[in-house]
């Protein structure tokens, strides 16, 4: 890609502007549409244009493909531990009611906390097992 | 006709006819792959339809609105569309595992190469 | 439904992948229309972004049109045909577009959602609040559909890389052969 100067001047400017509306996405779930998985996606994609316009290389410099699998886990297991914390908290398997300070009188910000965690777990596993499984195409094609 | 408030349903069933024709019909297997694709965004087009209420909006709480569609079959589709991408991407990794053992992605080939073999 | 019809006929592949993602994406305008806004926004990033760029590498990697079959077969063309068929008569019964008196909408579940979301959840997204509280389950479930997913294609498609000795590029080796 190192003559298409208009696809790469372009990239640079929209790559941040993609990972930043994926992040507003993730979080402006509860008010809009969105959350977790169209931010996943989305994140994906940005990592996917700045691998087709920097190379295979490069970009598996900037996001190592052992960190990505690793992201890939650690994203259930948040969702996964969240559920065994409202377990320890007094509640059932992912009731977020128990997530709260105040679970009576208050149950909604439990439900806000519960939400915001599950969702980013969402959004962590989706991103990484689409760029691990670009990576993983591209790779293939390589050798 | 008396029955125009059915056309929702007959656009679904064209384009699934549309899709299945492609994955039973045609031998490429990633052509089978982009059928079976449009078969599930048409079975997703059919429960958005009967999720829509005349004179609703979308289900996010604001102030002013009355009625809202039903949320219910979004939150299903919203699994069943993730769900699709995965098994798109498997079985796009699988055509090409094929294709490096067989040589070629034509089912009729890949047919008679194991019955040669 | 023309884009759908486009890509039965055309036998180039590369042709047949664009328009799946010009279907995904008049798709989600269409849910747009239909007020399933959430819906929308993961059909087109889904369909019309990762799973063309999917195809595409699998493209690049196999061939790219199709082979012209010897005779037309009437058989599938009458299966398609006879289930069409049978569908749309299954479909005279049903409630019609639109209609807020179908039984899908005078439920429990439902009905229990919109009223109650504001009070218990206090969440305005009425479908985050039933994706990520109300029905927290199944998402878990997704969420470990697509890790499989990407393990599975990892597993299928991966060749072990070694960063060289100062970290910059992978030295690819087989797995195993």
């Amino acid at each position: 890609m190192k003559r298409h100067y208009i696809v790469r001047v372009i990239s640079k400017l929209l790559i941040p502007c993609i990972f930043l509306f994926a992040l507003y996405v993730q979080f402006h779930g509860d008010y809009g549409p969105g959350g977790g998985f169209q931010a996943g996606v989305i994140f994906a994609s940005g990592i996917v244009l700045y691998t087709l316009v920097v190379g295979l290389d490069r970009a598996q410099q900037a996001f190592h493909p052992r960190i990505i699998e690793i992201l890939v886990a650690i994203g259930v297991l948040i969702y996964g531990s969240v559920g065994i914390w409202c377990l320890a908290s007094g509640g059932k398997f992912l009731d977020y009611n128990a997530l709260a300070d105040d679970p009576v009188r208050h149950p909604q910000h439990g439900q806000h906390l519960g939400i915001l965690l599950v969702e980013l777990g969402v959004g962590i596993t989706v991103a990484a097992a689409v760029v691990s499984i670009f990576f993983a195409f591209v790779n293939r094609g390589r050798s | 006709m008396p029955n125009l408030g059915l056309f929702n349903y007959w656009v679904v069933i064209v384009l699934m006819m549309t899709g299945f024709y492609t994955v039973i019909a045609r031998g490429n297997l990633i052509k089978k792959l982009i059928g079976l694709n449009v078969f599930q965004v048409s079975v997703f087009m059919l429960y958005i339809s009967m999720a829509n209420v005349k004179g609703g909006t979308a289900p996010i709480i604001f102030e002013g609105a009355k009625i809202y569609s039903n949320p219910l079959p979004h939150v299903l589709i919203l699994t069943a569309i993730v769900v699709g991408v995965s098994t798109t991407s498997l079985g796009l990794a699988l055509v090409v595992r094929i294709k490096e053992a067989f040589g070629t992605i034509e089912e009729d080939d890949i047919r008679r190469l194991e019955e040669e073999a | 439904m023309s884009t759908a019809i486009a890509i039965v006929v055309l036998r180039d592949l590369w042709s047949s992948v664009i328009l799946s993602g010009i279907f995904s994406l008049i798709s989600a305008g269409l849910f747009v229309v239909m007020d399933a806004v959430d819906v929308a926004f993961t059909e087109a990033a889904v369909g019309a972004g990762v799973s063309t760029v999917l195809m595409l590498g699998t493209l690049a990697l196999t061939d790219t049109s199709e082979k012209r079959s010897d005779r037309f077969q009437v058989l599938p063309l009458l299966v398609v045909l006879l289930t069409g068929a049978a569908l749309i008569y299954s479909t005279l019964d049903m409630p019609h577009y639109g209609d807020p008196y179908a039984p899908i909408h005078l439920g429990e579940p439902a009905n229990t959602y919109i009223y109650k979301s504001s009070n218990e959840i206090g969440v305005p997204n009425i479908v985050t609040s039933v994706l990520a509280s109300y029905r927290g389950y199944d998402t878990l479930g997704e969420t470990v559909v697509i890790f499989t997913a990407g393990i599975g294609v990892l597993l299928l498609l991966r060749r072990s890389c070694e960063m060289d000795q100062e970290g910059k590029t992978c030295v690819n080796e087989e797995s195993h052969s």
